[in-house]
């Protein structure tokens, strides 16, 4: 089965700094991947690379089979790639239901048309509707997005995200900053719109990793130390050492 | 020839400096708020208006001083009242701000001081000409004016590199938030800076205009030049505001002087012009005719390919 | 298959969508008024100034597209709308010579085409980047374009312009256009079709997503959309109108200089479509007509008519961005809640200061003018019905004690102003 993402030996500097030091990782598909790791670890960076807002500058990522690397953000979004951001990115004075819906529109073909109708267009609502449904966002719709209450945001991030029907999404830190609660409707929502699909998700707040995860990758210092299932990365010594000993002895 | 060589020359450096003047300004308060600034040409004429009528009641000299002064100080008014209400409105607010600003000077400018253009003298004590090569002479004035500017130029040189504001001045030009961070009392700064830049603007206007002339439409000649200058030196860059306001003076001056047509130019080129008459307006053109469109080409090209400018970091 | 709850839904949207009645009511009501508007308004010189509002509302509309709903500022979208009236000029000139058959109405469609092919080479180099870059770069192209009029005289015609002639075209349907009422009528259906037409692009996804990329340019990429291209339709759009307007120009004064597309034009457009309101579609509209009312009727009394716009222009830039049309559509929560009548009182109290303190700001502008400009041995002046002489201190202490009064009038009257507001707009359920 072809990999849903393949990194085989990443390198990304900036200047002369080295933030990815060599990543090779296969993700795959119809799995649910977690990438945790130490601040710094340069796991916003490897999003970047991923989804195309920055090159590489050494390696190979696939996407499906395909090569990646150069594509501009917009081409690898349409074969099927899309993402989430950890600081809330939507369209702020748009309202709810335009956010989902600039989401949806590519993905129905409608492109740069200036002969359709985006309300007349049945299917585009319908879509946007079931998405804003997933999101409990219904009663918010007609709301300016940038005045939603922050957990409201998260949820319209990741509803953007899969809005397009993307198989391959990638969620930065989805659960930052959200209380005990938020966190689980979150962890719902996240199960229900990647039912079939390939998650990669960063994380820090390890009950969300282990609640969720098929396969967790550990990034430390622009390297994957370990890929496994969850079970076995917890008892890894060198992930322990390296990051999970602080959130052991915090819920010892 | 070589007379025409020398004097193009001369003038040129004369003229790049004066661009160098004004684009120093412009570009320190890019640099260090992002933001463009239309009035900068305005405060320009302004320094020419103030000095004419403090040379009506005073003679030239006193006007060399109290004009910038006069001129930085309805700068920084400006910032401190105006343009710090738009800053975070963003960037197209604030262009749209310093637009109205250049309207309003200019038309404030044509109310109080009228259409015509102003008689507005150099010093007397300068009225004569320095040396005379072949049949040109090259007067005292003018070289007054390169001397103005080289002082300005070395005044700015030694104040950024040596003084700690100058410092703090550098470091807010790339990473002003983080100077913020610091502690610096960074819309202090802002408001000198921006008062330095008109200053700075005034006292171009102080010594061009009893050669450039002193009339209402003064800011609108020299305005889009100054832009192009930035733009191509790199903005926030003074380095690159020095390079380029000499380039473009230079190539300026020479292109006006020479008389010589496109179709002259392909001739020389070997290549032979075909009768078409579409083309014909084409061929017809003389270098001094484009000389007004070469600086705009010259922006739209490099905003194209090298947005950053030739020394620049920043496009935004 | 939509899941039955989302069945529900739409049904909800479908009803909550507007009848057909509100969706064209407005636009109907437009059309009528328009069709009325010069047996209402007598006056010989109102259907002029109503032709040259009607070429600067759909001139401000095509500006809007790219400064409200694109988030790109230019500063030389004359260019497009003096292209296209070259273009459409010259076309006429040649129907005529040939004998070809380009009646006077299809005239703006050659306007249209000049622009968008201009718009469409410009805008693929200029639409690369949003933001300072594209305002200078357009800065630039109007430069160049002001320049190359001298240079290319063929197409616009060096000092003089170009000039053409509606009565050598061929009719359409027996419709001449001789007289300014004729032309008035022509440029009410154009203002009509071209405004209706902008309205349904912004309803379209190449508009939807300008607006998209306007708010979050990086965004819009991450959900398939280049950023480039979403701004380079909003450019070709825009000049295809703008090249419309330049196209009614030509028709109505039969005559196109190179001040058309010059700095000046592509200022003016700035001033007008901001003042109205960017952030509404009528907003541009409201500003086309405020602006050139000013622009006409303000010019027959004072010289520095520019003057007082840019004032209104910095006012509007610093204490209410959202323009006439904005301020109008923030009174909406009053409206509903049937609270209108408080705000009279507040509203008439500030109103009446402001007219104070503009009497003596105007005044002593005027005086200014008067003073400076006026030829030599007149010392009287014709001021607000008054006549003033400017060399005694009296009306200038006057104006002066005027500005005065009115501000301090406006410090007390501007926060009740604004409290009333704030009331009337509160939701019922606050109460």
């Amino acid at each position: 089965m072809t990999p849903a993402i393949e990194l085989l030996d990443v390198h990304k500097s900036f200047g002369g700094t080295s933030i990815i030091r060599g990543v090779s990782l296969t993700l795959e598909p119809g799995q649910r991947h977690a990438l945790i790791g130490p601040n710094g670890a340069g796991k916003s960076t490897l999003f970047n690379l991923i989804t195309g807002k920055y090159p590489l500058t050494s390696g190979l990522i696939r996407l499906k089979g395909e090569d990646v690397n150069g594509l501009r953000p917009y081409e690898i979004n349409r074969r099927g790639l899309s993402r989430s951001f950890q600081v809330t990115n939507i369209f702020p004075r748009l309202s709810v239901f335009e956010n989902v819906r600039c989401a949806v529109l590519w993905s129905l073909g409608y492109r740069y048309s200036f002969w359709h109708l985006v309300n007349a267009a049945r299917e585009v609502r319908e879509r946007t509707e079931m998405v804003l449904e997933q999101l409990n966002l219904t009663a918010r719709r007609h709301m300016p997005a940038g005045m939603l209450a922050y957990a409201e945001q998260r949820a319209l991030e990741i509803g953007i995200t899969i809005g397009g029907g993307a198989d391959v999404i990638l969620l930065d830190e989805p659960t930052a900053g959200m209380s005990r609660s938020e966190t689980e409707h979150v962890v719902q929502l996240i199960r229900q719109v990647s039912a079939g699909k390939t998650l990669l998700m960063v994380e820090h707040d390890m009950s969300v990793v282990f609640d969720l995860a098929d396969k967790i990758a550990v990034l430390v210092y622009g390297q994957v130390i370990a890929h496994d299932a969850p079970e076995r990365i917890r008892a890894n010594p060198a992930v322990q050492e390296a990051y999970l000993g602080v959130a052991q002895t915090a819920t010892a | 020839m070589s007379e025409l060589v020398v004097f193009s020359v001369l003038n040129g450096l004369v003229y790049g400096m004066l661009l160098f003047m004004l684009a120093s300004g412009l570009t320190l308060i890019f640099g260090m708020m992002g933001v463009l600034n239309f009035a900068h040409a305005a405060f320009y004429m302004l320094g020419a208006y103030f000095a004419y009528t403090i040379s009506l009641y005073t003679g030239f000299w006193p006007g060399l001083v109290v004009a910038p002064l006069a001129v930085g100080l309805l700068g920084a008014a400006t910032e401190r009242y105006g343009l710090r209400r738009v800053h975070g409105f963003g960037h197209v607010a604030e262009l749209i701000f310093t637009f109205g600003v250049a309207i309003v000077i200019g038309e404030v400018v044509q109310l109080v001081w009228g259409r015509p253009a102003k008689s507005y003298e150099g010093p007397a004590a300068l009225d004569f000409a320095l040396f005379h090569l072949f049949r040109s002479s090259f007067p005292a004035y003018k070289a007054f004016m390169l001397g103005i500017s080289v002082a300005i130029f070395l005044f700015l040189l030694a104040i950024l590199t040596r003084t700690r504001a100058g410092l703090i001045i550098q470091a807010s030009l790339t990473h002003p938030g983080m100077v913020g961070m610091l502690g610096h009392n960074v819309p202090r700064v802002f408001m000198v800076v921006f008062g330095i830049g008109s200053a700075l603007a005034g006292l171009a206007g102080v010594i061009a205009g009893p050669v450039l002339g002193t009339f209402p439409g003064m800011a609108q000649v020299l305005g889009s030049i100054v832009f192009v200058v930035v733009v191509i030196g790199g903005l926030g860059s003074l380095t690159g505001a020095f390079v380029a306001s000499l380039l473009i003076g230079i190539v300026q001056t020479f292109a006006v002087a020479l008389n010589v047509s496109v179709g002259d130019v392909a001739g020389a080129a070997g290549i032979r012009v075909a009768s078409l008459p579409a083309l014909h307006d084409l061929w017809r053109i003389t270098v001094a005719q484009v000389a007004p469109i070469l600086p705009y080409l010259l922006l739209v090209l490099v905003l194209i390919v090298r947005p950053t400018g030739l020394f620049g970091t920043r496009e935004t | 298959m939509p899941t039955p709850t989302a069945a529900r839904m739409i049904s909800v949207a479908d009803a909550a969508r507007p009848s057909p009645l509100r969706r064209y009511g407005a636009w109907a009501a437009a059309a009528v008024a328009l069709a009325l508007l010069p047996h209402v308004l007598r006056a010989p010189a109102a259907v002029p100034v109503m032709n040259q509002m009607g070429i600067a509302v759909v001139f401000a509309l095509s500006y809007n597209m790219l400064l409200g709903q694109g988030g790109m500022l230019s500063f030389g979208h004359a260019v497009y709308f003096g292209v296209g009236g070259f273009l459409a000029a010259h076309a006429l000139n040649l129907a005529a010579q040939q004998g070809l058959w380009l009646p006077v109405p299809l005239v703006p469609i050659a306007g249209g085409l000049g622009g968008l092919l201009f718009a469409a080479i410009v805008g693929s180099f200029s639409t690369n980047r949003a933001g300072t870059v594209f305002a200078m770069i357009s800065l630039g192209i109007a430069e160049m374009m002001a320049a190359s009029a001298l240079i290319f005289d063929r197409f616009f015609g060096g000092e003089e312009g170009i000039t053409t002639n509606r009565a050598k075209a061929a009719s359409l349907g027996g419709l001449h256009f001789t007289t300014d009422r004729d032309v008035y009528y022509l440029i009410a259906v154009w203002v009509l079709i071209s405004a209706a037409a902008m309205y349904v692009f912004s309803l379209t996804p190449a508009g939807r997503m300008a607006n998209a990329v306007r708010d979050n340019p990086e965004r819009t990429e991450f959900v398939g959309y280049s950023q480039r291209w979403v701004r380079y339709v909003s450019f070709c759009a825009s000049g295809l109108f703008a090249g419309v307007a330049g196209g009614l120009f030509a028709v109505n004064y039969e005559i196109l200089t190179a001040e058309n597309m010059g700095l000046n034009a592509s200022g003016s457009v700035l001033l007008m479509t901001y003042i109205g309101g960017i952030g509404t579609f009528a907003g541009p509209i409201l500003g086309a007509i405020v602006f050139t009312f000013l622009q006409s009727m303000l010019s027959d009394y004072t010289s520095v008519w520019l003057l007082y716009l840019g004032l209104v222009f910095l006012a509007a830039v610093l204490f209410v961005p959202v323009g006439l049309a904005g301020v109008l559509a923030m009174h909406g929560p009053a409206w509903r809640n049937q609270r209108f009548g408080r705000l009279a009182g507040p509203y008439l109290a500030a109103a009446v200061v402001t007219l104070v303190t503009l009497v003596g700001v105007i005044g002593c502008l005027e005086m200014v003018y008067f003073f400076v400009s006026a030829p030599a041995g007149q010392v009287t002046k014709q001021l607000f019905w008054l006549t003033v002489n400017v060399y005694t201190a009296t009306p200038w202490a006057a104006f002066l004690a005027l500005i005065v009064l009115g501000g301090l009038g406006m410090r007390w009257a501007g926060p009740r102003a604004a409290a009333a507001f704030a009331d009337a707009s509160l939701p019922r359920a606050a109460r």
